[in-house]
């Protein structure tokens, strides 16, 4: 495979990043799910 | 100090996620996973373009979904401007598109800047697409600054709003302006030609599932993410609450 | 509209008044004189340290005095804001009952007034420390455009001015919010000018398209920012 590096590039840095994103959310939101009532929650 | 526990039980037991969003994560697991291997295994290296062809299927859902979160933004912006009740669901989903929105769009000009030092021999060319798109990144940075900037609800819902139909104004005479600009210069832009991919069942089956997965990425994000707002909104207005109550009853134990 | 038994007072009287008001303060404080017409003929004269080629410079003039015009321009802008801000006279203006698409338009003329005396300036240093020529042809073409680009920027700075104005950290957030909005001004006023000074063999009759574009961009600002000014300076 020829530029290997940019295409491994583009591949890594973008799923990382959206690994990363959702991480970061789904860390959030547990933590402040167990804070908050859920009268709050407008979701459910 | 005798907390002022209401009478009816509260709970806090509800998760974040729900059966829908358990439902649209699966599926975009699931397309992501195909998006991987389609992409890099499964199909074939392009003519012009050997398998620098590959960033494709990366590339241009990245950029679908950074457009189509400015456009959520927008629309949830003008909704809760025209909603009689202001609902604040509007603004947070605004918000929550806004910042999904902003990091696909740094993602999509790292992406395609990579991709053109491969296929035209540069990270950056000033062409209107990409000069809107920068803009557009730049823009939505300064919206989310004005959403940081503090004030009651109400206030920042309101602000980011306009800020976000201003940006509606802004973006096409920003690329409009850019257009001319270039076409009265130096015309031949790099652009131009627009890939020459030639595109077999598979790419263009690797291509579409890509723009799905991404889809359903953008939406898990967005539902997670303004529910984590939604969240971060009641802990503010509580520990308001909280301390004016305090005041309250300090006052009460002066007398 | 505001609850006041009062008979409303009219847009163009409010603009007037604000416009009035804020001159005759810069008029007497003289910071805008004695400060930010010698910080933009700074930049002038930075340019040509930076540049360093006639040659170049005499090329460039035109987008060095719109980008000198853009860097006052912030500063006028927060200085228009400050001066109101710091006695909560924005928000006296609005108990009072008065139209925000007045105070909008006032401001917005008030900083036009300005500007139009800097840009006046700017051009005379470009022909003077640049040597660029301008030749009669050129000169209407160049007022045109000055008018045009000048009533797009005020707009767009008197609404992001009032919107930063008692916010904190509103210093760094103003350039960041304004910049790319007039970003098509720049390039407008800039590909203008140019043409007026015939500078890399621009035609003058190249010019009047950008001015156009000058022109949609002053009226979609004006019109959007007297429909909601008053959404973004309310608290």
């Amino acid at each position: 495979m020829d530029h290997l590096g940019f295409i491994a590039a583009v591949y890594l840095t973008t799923f990382g990043v959206i690994i990363v994103l959702v991480a970061k959310t789904v860390k959030q939101g547990r933590d402040l799910a167990s804070k908050v009532a859920d009268k709050d929650k407008p979701w459910t | 100090m005798t907390s002022a526990s209401s009478t009816t039980t509260q709970t806090f037991t509800a998760k974040v996620a729900t059966p829908t969003t358990r439902l649209v994560g699966a599926m975009a697991i699931v397309s992501m996973a195909w998006v991987v291997l389609g992409g890099l295994f499964v199909t074939p290296s392009d003519v012009n373009q050997g398998d620098a062809v590959r960033i494709m299927y990366v590339h241009v859902p990245t950029a679908w979904v950074a457009y189509l979160a400015f456009i959520v933004t927008a629309i949830a912006s003008a909704c809760w401007l025209l909603s009689r009740k202001h609902a604040m669901g509007f603004d947070r989903v605004a918000g929550a598109s806004a910042e999904v929105g902003v990091i696909f769009m740094a993602m999509t000009l790292l992406s395609g800047g990579l991709w053109g030092r491969i296929t035209w021999g540069t990270y950056w060319a000033w062409d209107p697409r990409l000069t809107t798109t920068a803009f557009l990144l730049v823009t939505y940075i300064g919206y989310l600054a004005v959403r940081g900037l503090g004030g009651s609800l109400e206030q920042r819902a309101r602000r980011s709003a306009v800020i976000a139909l201003l940006a509606v104004l802004e973006i096409p005479l920003v690329h409009f302006s850019v257009l001319m600009w270039r076409s009265l210069h130096q015309r031949a832009s790099v652009l131009s030609g627009d890939g020459d991919i030639k595109m077999d069942g598979s790419m263009l089956t690797t291509l579409l599932v890509g723009v799905i997965g991404f889809t359903c990425t953008f939406a898990w994000l967005v539902m997670h993410r303004s529910r984590v707002l939604a969240m971060q909104d009641a802990v503010q207005s509580s520990q308001l609450d909280a301390a004016l109550q305090d005041r309250a009853s300090e006052s009460a134990g002066l007398k | 509209m505001s609850g006041l038994g009062a008979r409303p007072i009219s847009i163009s009287r409010v603009a007037r008044v604000i416009a009035t008001k804020d001159l005759r303060i810069e008029l007497r404080s003289r910071v805008v004189t004695n400060q930010v017409f010698p910080f933009a003929g700074l930049v002038m004269v930075m340019f040509a340290f930076a540049l360093d080629n006639d040659a170049v410079l005499s090329r460039v003039a035109g987008g060095l005095v719109w980008l000198a015009t853009l860097f006052s321009l912030i500063i006028l802008v927060q200085r228009s804001f400050a001066v109101d801000s710091a006695d909560g006279a924005l928000e006296a203006q609005r108990v009072a009952g008065l139209d925000p698409a007045g105070i909008f338009i006032g401001k917005a003329i008030a900083v036009m007034a300005q500007l139009v005396v800097l840009e006046m300036l700017l051009l005379l240093a470009a022909v003077v420390l640049y040597r660029v020529e301008l030749h009669i042809s050129g000169v209407v073409l160049l007022v045109t455009c000055v008018i045009c680009a000048t009533a797009g920027l005020a707009f767009v700075g008197t609404l992001y001015g009032g919107l930063t104005a008692g916010a904190r950290g509103r210093e760094t957030l103003l350039p960041l919010l304004m910049l790319p909005v007039v970003a098509p001004v720049l390039i407008g006023a800039t590909r203008a000018t140019e043409s007026a000074f015939t500078s890399g063999g621009a035609a003058v009759s190249d010019g009047w398209p950008w001015v156009g574009v000058l022109a949609v961009f002053a009226v979609v600002f004006a019109i959007g920012g007297i429909l909601s000014f008053g959404s973004l300076i309310e608290e």
